[in-house]
């Protein structure tokens, strides 16, 4: 559907404008191509997370924006203090590019898996933080998160779409793709499409169900969380991340700010890592295909059935 | 840069003067809520000597783009760069009475809100890493503003700053000077008693850097140090300052209870005829040889 790559989009950015560096710490799987264009401008530090972070909060004192890789696992906790600390104390435009987050880990590991990323990030005050839904939503996004001067934390994902999504972004706004009276699924990241295939499962099952991208979950578009929360039966979040600090945290703290009660159906990773294997398996594995999530939405739907208003 | 071999004993005693000043303010902020005095003392000579004889920095404009950049790792000797930045004319040092005062921005470790601070410091072993960064950015660009990082000899206990002299080295920062505050101390014990560093200066020669080894009092002493860097083109420079924790107050050197010392109005005037009298000490001494 999209004609370019996070690489080439990366490439075409830091080539028209000499403020960009593009940084890694010798995780290179999205940037490969970069080196041979870039010459100085691309930077290796070897497998030294909090060194990178520093370095690159001194390259942004001199004035630079700094797009730096690392897997999400190691940039975001290895190197939390520096981010929090260096980047985060001043509000230097650091961009962070966190690599194969939530179950794009597959089968590393729960060394791996970086299901508490988005915790650790929304607590940095002024951190921007952007959860594209696939490799459209994130090259959509990409241009405005980087012309932000606010550091921002990418959960990148390249997934294929299955959509033709909403080139308009801006920052703290979610992308709403549809609006249900029962059910309205909010997500964002990895597990969009799985959220898509549930949403016109139930959709088949007789159910009017909205759904939104959130896209960021710092700044995080609140309106479009309660406007869901008043309009809809059920409110289901869905995450591949911890519940706690994440999506989930993130709505019950909306909730509970705006006195709205809500039935909620929280969906991710409760307490709990997830077994490593390939994607499909993994996700069928914790119950996250869309014909499961359907089921477990359904199952929310009719156990509460009967405290649902007559409409 | 001043002709440093040319040094005569009135150059040496301004400096000696200056470092004095600083000592002082640092006594007068331990009064007002105390503070790591023992860490400001140690690198009291060091600061004083960078401002006024080595670091190419404008008061006036703080954030020239042709300055030399200079970070202080060891953020706890804060109180010891917020004299010299002080005296330097960065600020008025009036506004050192402010210390630890809630409306203004004096506390106990660096922070850009005062001139002249490059950046905040307090959790150690980060400005190496930020100091690489803007000494990297500068050579890219073929820029000569010159990078100091003043890093405490316990911070070398920090992994950050094993990886960023690693990075230093693999990049050739040239430009990159790397102090170390060598007392031999770290909050409650003795460097060499806890997580032994020596053999430093050859640890430091096998990681790729350039290092030589200077008295971290001796103005003359640094002065030829500093004044043939870089030590060695396309590495970073180490220098390795031995110095003492509490230098210049005989009553508090090397002792490990005198880590923070907060002192009252008494204790001041005691502390400060200390500072006088070894003072005058040291120049008499000069002047005998």
């Amino acid at each position: 559907m999209q004609t370019t790559t996070y690489e080439n989009l990366l490439r075409e950015t830091v080539l028209m404008d000499d403020r960009f560096i593009v940084m890694t710490a010798e995780n290179r799987a999205s940037i490969r191509g970069l080196v041979a264009c870039l010459g100085d401008r691309f930077i290796d530090v070897g497998i030294a997370e909090q060194a990178l972070v520093g370095m690159a909060a001194g390259m942004a004192l001199r004035g630079r924006i700094p797009v730096v890789h690392a897997l999400a696992a190691f940039l975001t906790m290895r190197a939390f203090e520096f981010i929090r600390t260096d980047v985060g104390i001043s509000g230097l435009p650091v961009k962070l590019i966190g690599g194969v987050p939530g179950l794009l880990s597959t089968a590393n590991g729960p060394t791996h898996q970086a299901i508490e990323d988005v915790a650790l990030m929304r607590g940095i005050p002024g951190m921007h933080v952007f959860c594209p839904a696939d490799e459209q939503d994130l090259l959509i996004g990409l241009p405005h998160v980087l012309a932000n001067p606010a550091p921002v934390y990418l959960r990148f994902n390249d997934r294929p779409s299955v959509i033709r999504h909403d080139r308009s972004f801006a920052i703290g706004k979610a992308e709403i793709l549809s609006r249900g009276a029962d059910v309205t699924i909010v997500t964002y990241g990895t597990l969009f499409t799985e959220a898509c295939e549930a949403q016109s499962l139930l959709e088949t099952a007789g159910l009017s169900v909205g759904l939104i991208n959130l896209r960021m979950l710092n700044p995080v578009d609140k309106d479009a969380i309660l406007q869901a929360a008043t309009d809809t039966s059920l409110l289901v979040t869905l995450e591949d991340h911890f519940l706690i600090g994440g999506l989930f945290s993130i709505v019950s703290e909306l909730l509970i700010a705006h006195r709205l009660p809500a039935r909620f159906l929280p969906i991710g990773f409760d307490r709990k890592w997830f077994r490593p294997g390939p994607l499909p398996d993994v996700i069928e594995h914790e119950g996250l295909s869309g014909a499961q999530i359907k089921t477990k939405i359904l199952e929310e739907w009719e156990h509460y059935a009967e405290y649902r208003p007559v409409q | 840069m001043m002709k440093t071999i040319a040094w005569t004993e009135a150059d040496i005693e301004t400096l000696r003067d200056a470092a004095l000043e600083v000592r002082r303010q640092v006594l007068r902020m331990a009064r007002r809520g105390g503070c790591f005095v023992g860490s400001a003392f140690s690198c009291a000579d060091i600061l004083v000597y960078l401002y006024t004889s080595f670091l190419r920095v404008y008061p006036n404009r703080p954030n020239d783009t042709n300055r030399d950049y200079f970070f202080l790792s060891k953020g706890h000797a804060v109180p010891a760069l917020y004299a010299t930045l002080g005296e330097a004319g960065f600020f008025e040092p009036v506004r050192l009475m402010n210390h630890l005062q809630i409306q203004d921005d004096v506390y106990w470790h660096p922070n850009r809100a005062l001139p002249g601070v490059e950046f905040h410091a307090g959790s150690l072993g980060h400005l190496l890493s930020v100091g690489a960064g803007v000494a990297m950015d500068c050579k890219r660009t073929g820029q000569r503003n010159r990078v100091v990082v003043l890093s405490g000899d316990g911070e070398l206990n920090e992994g950050s700053m094993w990886e960023a002299f690693l990075i230093s080295a693999a990049y050739r920062l040239d430009n990159l000077i790397i102090i170390i505050d060598r007392n031999r101390f770290q909050a409650n014990r003795g460097t060499e008693e806890l997580i032994p560093l020596e053999p430093l200066a050859a640890k430091l020669k096998t990681f790729g850097l350039s290092v030589c080894t200077v008295d971290g009092h001796d103005f003359r002493a640094m002065a030829e140090a500093f004044t043939g860097f870089p030590a060695a083109l396309g590495k970073p420079t180490v220098v390795l300052a031995n110095t003492v924790r509490g230098k210049g107050l005989t009553s508090i050197e090397h002792r490990v209870d005198r880590w923070f010392c907060a002192i009252d109005d008494e204790e001041l005037e005691r502390l400060m005829r200390e500072l006088d009298e070894q003072q005058e000490g040291a120049n008499r001494a000069d002047h005998d040889v």
